[in-house]
């Protein structure tokens, strides 16, 4: 059994709330700021131009700037984010850096170096934003020198000119960072830990608490406070659809979400773990999410958002439910009164509703094992990078002596909320793995679910997606599919 | 050769030269319009009330509720503005409405101290309206005989007679979608007033000089007392070509009436809800070939989605209607054309103009016609293209023919497409579930205004004592790269080094009565002005220096001791130019531009996802003025083509819900443009060499648009692949755009073709053969 746990407790002190950008202070209290104003607004309010609005929902990477976290003990990393997405005071006693923090005109950094010569900027809007994202990469610690630039690093930005040819070719041609390198040298030393906060203003208010007990008394009290772990979601109601509610507690640091176990039996996840921890703690061995990770949303949204979250919201189309569906996921629950088991396929009851309680967050997901032996996610979406989900279906299926001894189908976008396909699973369960049999599973499994047409994608497409996703499973498995 | 076209021995003009602005741009310091606001004081925000109906009359308009939101200063309404009331050029657009014209038309707008105040403040005005029947398809528009503006025709010859020739002819339906521009940044105006009543307004626009207009008109004042500046935009595309100025006039009307500075930056939901794009078209036609493949006759009607009101919707038809026939010679022609009147936001202009309307037409004919006549679709395409000599449907004489062979030629051979195609077949025969198709298709695009006036450009250059030049002139960067051209040319005709000439910002009071930065044409025209204004220092300068070779400082020094006018006012119009647009003949073009792309595909036959495996390219910029900005020009077309053809869906609520109108695909997760996801595995660009062209600034072609429409490759390789699940001679209707869910669909009727239908080819649903040979 390994564990870790990403954040330790110690060294949360209390001080006046602020972060540094570029290496100067930013007061957190200064006038005009809430506890709803973005690092984007805040960065943009302090005449840094860098960083820009190009969407305001963590979709075109335009505000991506870079943030120290943790990394090895005593270390840290340069992780980018999306600026519009996160409010200001989560950052609170942060490191943050932006383009401009990164070179000058007259000494460029070598990412910028790279862009500025291949022609990888047109119009410039974009620039800055890929220019981060592609800095964190360049500082992704990567001991094997086969390990080269990930360019799905850069699957969260946009651009609207330049065709992506010449960011490409920029950033597979960039070295490894020189060890004199300041930011490369800043990952020898610790990211700063969380620090507890209480910021209030404008009838607001944000609290960072300290520990899992202080943030679900809090959610107990106030029935109306909303969880904040990515922002990825919470971001986008506060930025495009006004939502300002008083209450916001972050719960992303807290060290009691943040632990991974590998166990014989289970594997459990902590649900404040970004997915980008996840995929690198888990590093691939639950094969059904290592899938799944490179296709949800964007390097930078994966960066924030975590599996917490995207179950807390149960929106029917977050890509993360039906793959944990097939998994047969449960959850650990955790309130002031205790904490309880839910399996997942019993959590969702409604559109966006769920059973967890006032008070209770998701404190981790288990996945049990051993895990299944046939698997695979189809997501079906218009375009390959950071989009979502039209309809997605993830098979955890055991095909034991040419048969079907057990079948787990976890489906998304079909429905109000994430669904088992049971009456799929039934169909298949005890059935040979053949093209016949397996047709006849297919042909119910496009009856699943009660899917809508509307501008991804219309109901018949679902329903053809939903049938031909496990005839593609059988002709992959079966050596069919070319 | 030309003076103009004349280039120098070792010019500056033809190096690859990164972006001006590159190092600005890469470390956060460029400066776009939205990033003053900062460094202004006292700014005043503002935000619109938007209408919740595609269709409505404004009965009542109450403020008050407004004023009571702490913050607010000042709501926006018809009763404020001093001069005339419109946002445009034609008198159709009502810069306050009376009534609602689409689903969320600004009916006023609300200045406030703080951005929060201002969006509480929208949502605290109460209007009343009364909802009215909404027209919000071309469908729709065409069943209600809902149209706007003038309706051309394009013809030439007896197209019933050709058709009576035609061995084989065809009827069919070709719509398509239209294009969001997605700027990386929105609209943004920041407007001031100087001591003497003076509006200075900064604006993201492509035509300042309109914009200029427009502020004027809407205030009451006269151009000279407004100033319009554009630093640089964070992308164009045609979009901010017109619809910058009611926004640009609505921010100076609230600095006048506050005395304040006035910023007004759309949200993104702002600007795509309210902000015009590429027209959708609805084409109907009938064609016929001669047994060999070759066109005989083209006779269609072409009906774009004009949205509720005109903006550039005719001369983008006009467009549309000189750019059906794409590269091909069609001897009996008639193409009418018409705008609809819908609900929606009023389309304007992008990349392209029309053009890849109307050439979609016709590409999409020869794809689905290809597999009916037997026979090849680049054998098809081939055989088809323009001799020198011949004349387009409208009149113009193509004299470059050998350059589209030429092309063509270059791309079949170093994409080896002889061999290539013989591998996809044998892929294909020996793949269930996985099909390609390998496609190549040519473009040829008209360079110049179709409206004439346009086509003509001023420049300011100044040689200061030290022997440094600022150059100002009326075009506008937005990314294209001009700036970068200009510098070349203005180094490349006083005969300096790079480093001593710098840009300053286009502005109104610089050079006036400029032409939109459109058409491509910004570096033909524009590079004519500056080469005509540095050529008359450098001809007083050569009158100071003798013949005595004096260094370039020493020499400037001396002409002003010698008082010698050190700056100079440069002018260029196109010449040749010859068309009447009401009976729509003559030579609208200075020239054509060229290219011909191969790309190759692959189709996932469970899903009806794709991946572009490869790309080529070779396009006509003439001897290139700057090559590094133009092959970023033809990469990043080409993707934005494949954008509109493949994958950007725009989609209105047609239902007749309360919602009826309201734009369904609003925000960046909902509306999808290319990612590096849908960048080309592999992609080589080459220019045309032995490009020279005659009569433009040192020898150069413009570049912004054409290289779009090669993405034509893309959508008939998708064709070919999705045929290649069906028996052969299938005849694939393909929806535009090709998404996935569109591909899935256009494969699965392909794969549903009945096995013993193979090799007699039979039309397609759509597509009705009218007669045989």
């Amino acid at each position: 059994m390994t564990t870790t746990s990403h954040d330790a407790r110690q060294g949360q002190t209390e001080a006046a709330p602020g972060l540094t950008v570029n290496g100067s202070p930013v007061d957190l209290e200064a006038d005009g700021l809430t506890p709803h104003t973005t690092l984007l607004d805040l960065l943009r309010s302090r005449g840094l131009t860098g960083a820009k609005e190009g969407c305001a929902e963590g979709e075109c990477g335009a505000c991506a700037v870079l943030v120290a976290r943790p990394s090895d003990p005593g270390h840290s990393e340069w992780v980018a984010l999306n600026a519009c997405l996160v409010p200001a005071a989560a950052l609170d006693g942060q490191e943050v850096v932006t383009a401009e923090g990164l070179g000058t005109p007259d000494q460029l950094h070598p990412v910028q170096q790279a862009l500025a010569d291949r022609g990888g900027s047109q119009c410039g809007y974009c620039t800055p934003g890929f220019v981060c994202a592609m800095a964190a990469e360049y500082y992704r610690p990567r001991p094997d020198p086969a390990d080269g630039f990930d360019l799905h690093a850069l699957s969260g930005n946009l651009c609207r000119c330049t065709g992506y040819r010449p960011i490409r070719d920029a950033a597979e041609a960039l070295g490894r960072p020189a060890p004199a390198d300041p930011l490369a040298e800043r990952r020898a030393t610790p990211a700063p830990g969380p620090r507890h906060t209480d910021l209030r203003a404008a009838g607001a208010r944000l609290v960072r608490p300290t520990d899992l007990a202080e943030a679900t008394g809090l959610l107990g009290e106030h029935p109306d406070a909303v969880v904040l772990a990515g922002s990825t979601d919470l971001g986008v109601e506060v930025t495009l659809r006004g939502a300002r509610p008083p209450l916001v507690v972050a719960v992303d640091r807290l060290p009691e979400l943040r632990a991974l176990e590998i166990g014989d039996d289970q594997i459990t996840v902590g649900a404040a773990l970004t997915l980008t921890e996840v995929e690198r703690g888990l590093a691939g061995r639950v094969p059904l999410l290592a899938e799944l990770f490179p296709q949800f949303a964007s390097r930078l949204i994966r960066n924030a958002a975590t599996l917490g979250g995207n179950l807390g919201t149960a929106s029917p189309i977050g890509d993360a439910a039906p793959v944990l569906l097939a998994l047969d996921a449960s959850l650990v629950l955790a309130g002031p009164a205790g904490e309880r088991v839910v399996p997942l396929a019993d959590y969702f009851t409604g559109y966006r509703t769920t059973v967890r309680a006032a008070g209770e967050l998701i404190r981790e997901v288990r996945v049990p094992r051993p895990l299944a032996t046939t698997t695979a996610f189809h997501k079906i979406a218009k375009r390959r990078f950071d989009d979502i989900s039209s309809v997605a279906v993830a098979f955890a299926l055991d095909v034991v002596d040419g048969s079907v001894a057990r079948a787990r189908i976890g489906l998304g976008g079909v429905a109000a909320t994430p669904v088992r396909a049971l009456a799929t699973e039934r169909a298949l369960e005890g059935m040979p793995w053949t093209r016949e049999s397996v047709s006849a599973a297919a042909r119910v499994l496009a009856g699943e679910g009660t899917p809508m047409s509307d501008h991804r994608a219309s109901e018949r497409y679902r329903r053809a997606m939903l049938e031909q996703s496990l005839l593609k499973l059988h002709a992959t498995t079966s050596g069919e599919a070319r | 050769m030309s003076q103009l076209s004349r280039r120098p021995e070792h010019a500056v003009v033809g190096q690859a030269l990164r972006h001006e602005s590159a190092a600005l741009h890469v470390t956060g310091r460029a400066l776009y319009t939205d990033d003053l606001t900062p460094r202004t004081k006292d700014v005043l925000h503002a935000w619109p009330v938007q209408a919740p109906h595609a269709h409505a009359s404004v009965l009542a308009l109450r403020t008050g509720p407004a004023h009571d939101v702490p913050g607010v200063v000042r709501v926006l309404t018809a009763d404020d503005v001093p001069g005339v009331n419109d946002a445009g050029t034609k008198g159709d657009e009502p810069l306050f409405p009376s009534e609602v014209c689409f689903y969320g038309h600004a009916v006023a707008w609300v200045l406030g101290e703080t951005l929060e105040a201002t969006r509480l403040g929208a949502a605290a005005v109460e209007v009343d309206y009364e909802p009215l029947p909404a027209l919000v398809s071309v469908a729709d528009a065409i069943a209600a005989d809902s149209f706007q503006g003038a309706r051309p025709t394009v013809a030439r010859g007896d197209v019933e007679a050709g058709l009576a020739r035609a061995a084989h002819t065809f009827s069919g339906t070709t719509e398509m979608a239209g294009q969001e521009h997605f700027y990386l940044e929105t609209h943004a105006s920041l407007a001031t007033v100087e001591d003497d009543g003076r509006i200075f307004v900064q604006c993201s626009t492509q035509h300042p000089s309109e914009t200029q207009e427009i502020v004027a008109h809407v205030l009451g004042l006269h151009s000279h007392e407004v100033t319009v500046q554009c630093l640089r935009m964070g992308g164009g595309f045609g979009g901010k070509e017109m619809q910058p100025h009611g926004y640009a006039a609505i921010a100076a009307l609230g600095a006048r009436l506050t005395g304040r500075p006035v910023r007004l930056r759309l949200n993104r939901t702002q600007d795509l809800t309210m902000s015009g794009k590429r027209h959708g078209f609805h084409a109907t036609w009938r064609v016929g070939f001669a047994e060999d493949g070759r066109l005989e006759a083209l006779e269609a009607t072409l009906t774009s989605d004009g949205g509720w009101g005109l903006d550039l919707s005719e001369p983008v038809l006009a467009r549309a209607l000189c750019h059906v026939d794409n590269a091909y010679w069609i001897p009996d022609v008639r193409l009418t054309g018409r705008v609809s009147r819908t609900h929606k936001t009023s389309q304007t202009a992008f990349r392209g103009f029309g053009g890849p309307q109307g050439m979609l037409v016709l590409e999409d004919i020869l794809g689905r016609c290809a597999p009916l006549l037997g026979i090849e679709p680049h054998e098809l395409r081939r055989r088809n293209l323009y001799e020198n000599g011949q004349h387009t449907p409208y009149g113009q004489v193509i004299t470059q023919a050998d350059r589209l062979v030429r092309a063509w030629d270059q791309v079949t051979e170093s994409a080896e497409l002889e061999r290539r195609r013989a591998e996809v077949a044998r892929f294909n025969s020996t793949h269930e579930h996985v099909r390609r198709g390998l496609a190549i298709t040519p473009v040829k695009f008209g360079i110049s205004f179709n409206f004439t006036a346009f086509n003509q450009a001023g420049a300011l250059v100044h040689v200061y004592k030290d022997g440094s030049v600022l150059v100002n002139h009326g075009g506008t960067e937005m990314g294209q790269g001009l700036h970068t051209k200009m510098l070349q040319v203005a180094a490349t005709s006083l005969g300096v080094p790079l480093e001593r000439v710098r840009l300053a910002p286009t502005r109104t009071d610089k050079v006036p009565n400029t032409s939109a930065t459109a058409a491509s044409s910004g570096a033909d025209l524009n590079g004519g002005a500056v080469k005509h204004a540095c050529e008359q220092i450098r001809q007083r300068l050569d009158a100071v220096d003798a013949g005595r070779g004096l260094p370039w400082e020493e020499l400037v020094r001396t002409a002003y001791l010698e008082r010698v006018q050190l700056f100079a006012a440069g002018y260029y119009r196109t010449e040749g130019l010859d068309w009447d647009p009401s009976v729509m003949r003559g030579s609208p073009f200075k020239y054509f531009a060229h290219g011909v792309a191969a790309t190759e595909v692959e189709v996932d036959g469970f899903t009806g996802a794709y991946r572009t495996r490869r790309v080529d390219i070779v396009h006509d910029v003439g001897d290139s003025l700057s090559p590094l900005v133009d092959l970023g020009q033809i990469e990043g077309g080409f993707v934005q083509g494949c954008g509109w053809l493949t994958l950007e869906d725009l989609r209105w609520d047609e239902s007749d819900g309360e919602h009826r109108g309201r734009l369904l695909t609003r925000s960046a997760s909902t509306y999808k443009l290319p990612s590096l996801s849908e960048l080309p595995e592999e992609l080589h660009v080459a220019l045309l060499e032995r490009a020279h062209e005659e009569g433009a600034v040192y020898g150069s072609k413009a570049v912004g648009e054409p290289p779009l429409m090669l993405a034509f490759s893309m959508r008939e390789a998708l064709r070919q692949a999705c045929a290649a699940f069906g028996p052969a001679g299938t005849s694939v209707d393909l929806a535009s755009p090709a998404t996935p869910e569109a591909v899935y669909w256009a494969l699965d009727a392909a794969r549903s073709a009945a096995p013993e239908r193979s090799g007699s080819p039979e039309p397609g649903a759509a597509l009705v053969e009218l007669s045989e040979a």
